[in-house]
């Protein structure tokens, strides 16, 4: 009799339908299906669809054989896709370390003027692309650049070239630009991280005789590893969706010789067509779902193989 | 994806814009264009020009930004909230409108007959009976050059190729400019104002381009390789960093004085006539030899054609005449020197250097843009890959023979020449 007795008891005592949460997700939830979700979708459906004999008609997969397939399609493709890699390579190389150590140094207590840094560090990627992909190009100009003028003073004019104009060097150019935008990210977020860090661990540390360097590498280092983590995953979205820098700085062709040329150009350039060239929705439609499916698969490869292995410590 | 948005969007704004015409008398016709910079000469000389002879019809010119045109105004035809009047884009954007019955057939339109097939060739359909748009401009290539600086090295214009290179040669040696004024940096630069503004000379205008489309010639030919070889030798007459140097640096480095010759086109005389504080003359590309007939690229630009949809077809067919007219190729082609009228009636122009250019058409032979009719269609897109390829060659990327393989290439892989 009693367990019953029990069970009755809290069936009766079950709390109310909690509405509200219902209502205050509703919101987020229809602005996000309409303007995220649905397109996706609808970029999916197309993907599968071409224009046959002047009939929009259901290919299966014949449009991603045509992108695989056709020599050019896919010479377009891979090349896309190679840049695309080295330019997040040059961010995981550069952006990230440079951010996260000019986090530690800003996290230093004795650092004088620290807002101001943080502050200067971080405004650029507050500015538009439009502007940056504009200042970059003028500080870099052969003609009237600063670059060129203060390489000069200090005796190194001949170490100048025309970078953004050069096949081997404008892929680097631009993507170290892009890492001069978007520097101030992980080292915000670094940073959050570090202030988290309590102080009685540092202080257990240095009651160890554990101070400076290896201080770094063996306390405050596996402390942040979550945050690095967070950080790669979003220059990974990032970059594979990145665009607009390029286009502003490179032109739409992403030149010199499509050495510029990444996922989110080649996409831009067969989706809406550019000069004469009349924008093909289907093939357009199937680079985005490719490059959706790279995200996907880089994400899923985080969340299920990297973050569940990752330590987690709590104070 | 977000058409339907955008689509709902330019409803919106349409139902809305036109709510406050109902109530007026006239009829308004609108113009979409993408010239955003001649806003001031069609509110100005153009419309009043227009309205003073045709009371009961207002006209509204309403520009977009050009690089936003085709897809904007592509949107705004499905959505059936375009203006009266296209300006309509040469060749294939075009002739894809009226392909999808967006733009009104013209043919019979009175004042169509003011033209020549040539100019009308950018809008008429490819066997060619119909015609879409009332051509207005076309623009010439050309060399433009510093006088002050040709009389101080005391140089005198060069018309064969030889001479030219000549000319550059002195320039260069003397130091105090750069021979000529131009990047590779934006592609099109190299291809437009480099590839088509010289090789008609090398390739024979019209007959060359014709050849082409019905497959008798092939880009790897040497009459097309040619102009590739000339262009990758102007590479050291170029400003240092060329390769990084955009379309406006070249711009200014010619209208500062710093150097002396700008492969131009002819839309330029306008803004480098305000700009340059020095005289400034004008050649042809030079010929091969001295006594060959020299070609020019007279390339149509600027067409304007009618909305099919439109609810005032009647008022928008008197304007559309009137564009035809002697009348309007008069305000036109002075308003803005250096967009020609393609009007077969001679129309007087008062600027010097719009008026050499426009005196290259009685001694040589006129062309337009080799990739633009029909050899764009494709993926690869011919014009497209002109751009990278002619920007490769004098970077010296590719030479003058890998690129002209690479174009072919690309253009056997959907091209079929009609036979």
């Amino acid at each position: 009799m009693k367990p019953r007795e029990t069970t009755m008891d809290v069936s009766e005592i079950k709390r109310p339908r909690r509405w509200h949460i219902l209502v205050f997700l509703l919101p987020a939830l229809i602005v996000y299906t309409a303007v995220m979700i649905l397109p996706l979708i609808e970029t999916l459906r197309q993907s599968f669809y071409n224009t046959v004999d002047g009939q929009y008609a259901f290919v299966g997969l014949g449009n991603f054989q045509v992108l695989f397939g056709d020599p050019r399609w896919a010479a377009d493709f891979w090349n896309a896709l190679r840049n695309n890699c080295v330019f997040f390579l040059i961010h995981m190389v550069v952006q990230n370390p440079i951010g996260i150590a000019l986090a530690a140094m800003l996290s230093i207590p004795k650092l004088r003027f620290s807002a101001f840094y943080r502050t200067a560090i971080f405004l650029p990627t507050l500015l538009s692309f439009v502007i940056v992909g504009f200042i970059w190009k003028l500080i870099l100009s052969p003609i009237w650049g600063v670059a060129p003028f203060l390489m000069d003073i200090v005796g190194l004019k001949w170490l100048f070239a025309p970078w953004l104009g050069r096949p081997d060097s404008a892929l680097i150019a631009v993507s170290l630009i892009s890492v001069w935008q978007y520097i101030g990210i992980p080292m915000m977020l670094i940073y959050a991280a570090l202030l988290n860090i309590p102080d009685e661990v540092i202080e257990a540390a240095e009651l160890d005789g554990v101070t400076g360097w290896s201080q770094f590498w063996k306390i405050k280092l596996p402390l942040i590893l979550p945050a690095i983590g967070i950080i790669s995953i979003l220059t990974f979205v990032g970059n594979f969706n990145a665009f607009d820098l390029i286009y502003t700085v490179q032109g739409a062709l992403a030149g010199p010789d499509k050495s510029t040329d990444i996922l989110g150009t080649l996409l831009y350039r067969t989706f809406f067509g550019f000069q004469l060239q009349l924008g093909d929705r289907s093939m357009g439609a199937t680079i985005a779902a490719i490059m959706f499916l790279i995200i996907l698969a880089g994400v899923s490869l985080y969340l299920f193989a990297i973050q569940r292995r990752m330590r987690r410590y709590q104070f | 994806m977000t058409r339907t948005t955008i689509k709902g969007l330019l409803l919106a704004s349409s139902i809305l814009g036109s709510a406050g015409l109902v109530q007026a008398q006239d009829k308004t016709l609108t113009i979409e264009s993408w010239r955003n910079d001649d806003l001031a000469i069609w509110q100005e000389k153009l419309i009043p020009a227009f309205e003073a002879k045709n009371p009961g019809i207002k006209v509204v010119f309403s520009p977009s930004a050009p690089t936003e045109y085709n897809s904007a105004l592509n949107a705004k035809l499905d959505a059936g909230s375009a203006g009266d009047l296209i300006t309509c884009r040469p060749f294939d954007p075009s002739l894809e409108l009226y392909n999808k019955k967006h733009l009104a057939d013209l043919t019979g339109l009175a004042g169509m007959e003011n033209f020549s097939d040539v100019a009308k060739s950018a809008w008429t359909t490819d066997d060619g009976k119909v015609t879409f748009c009332v051509p207005m401009a076309s623009v010439i290539h050309g060399f433009i050059y510093n006088k002050d600086a040709f009389d101080q090295l005391k140089l005198s214009i060069p018309t064969t190729e030889e001479e030219f290179f000549a000319a550059l040669d002195k320039i260069k040696a003397d130091g105090n400019y750069i021979p000529m004024a131009m990047g590779t940096k934006d592609l099109w630069e190299a291809a437009t104002m480099g590839y088509q503004n010289i090789g008609p000379n090398y390739w024979k205008g019209e007959e060359g381009r014709l050849a082409l489309i019905k497959g008798e010639q092939k880009l790897t030919d040497d009459a097309w390789v040619e102009p590739y070889r000339v262009l990758a030798k102007w590479k050291d007459y170029l400003g240092d960093g060329f390769e990084a140097q955009t379309y406006p640096d070249s711009q200014n480095l010619f209208t500062l004085g710093r150097a002396a010759i700008y492969p131009a086109g002819s839309w330029e005389i306008s803004g480098f006539n305000t700009q340059a504080q020095f005289k400034m003359g004008a050649f042809p590309p030079p010929v091969k030899k001295a006594g060959d007939t020299c070609y020019i690229s007279d390339h149509t630009d600027i067409g304007i054609g009618l909305n099919a949809k439109s609810p005032n077809a009647d008022a928008a067919k008197t304007f559309l005449t009137w564009v035809a007219s002697p009348e309007f190729a008069d305000i036109y082609a002075n308003a803005l020197p250096g967009f020609f009228s393609l009007n077969s009636t001679a129309v007087k122009m008062t600027d010097p250097l719009a008026q050499e250019f426009v005196s290259w058409r009685e001694k040589c032979k006129s062309t337009i843009r080799s990739t633009y009719q029909i050899l764009s269609r494709g993926t690869p897109n011919l014009e497209n890959e002109t751009w990278v390829e002619s920007a490769n060659v004098i970077n010296g990327t590719d030479t003058p023979e890998v690129a002209a393989k690479k174009l072919q290439d690309g253009l056997d892989s959907w091209f079929k020449p009609a036979k």
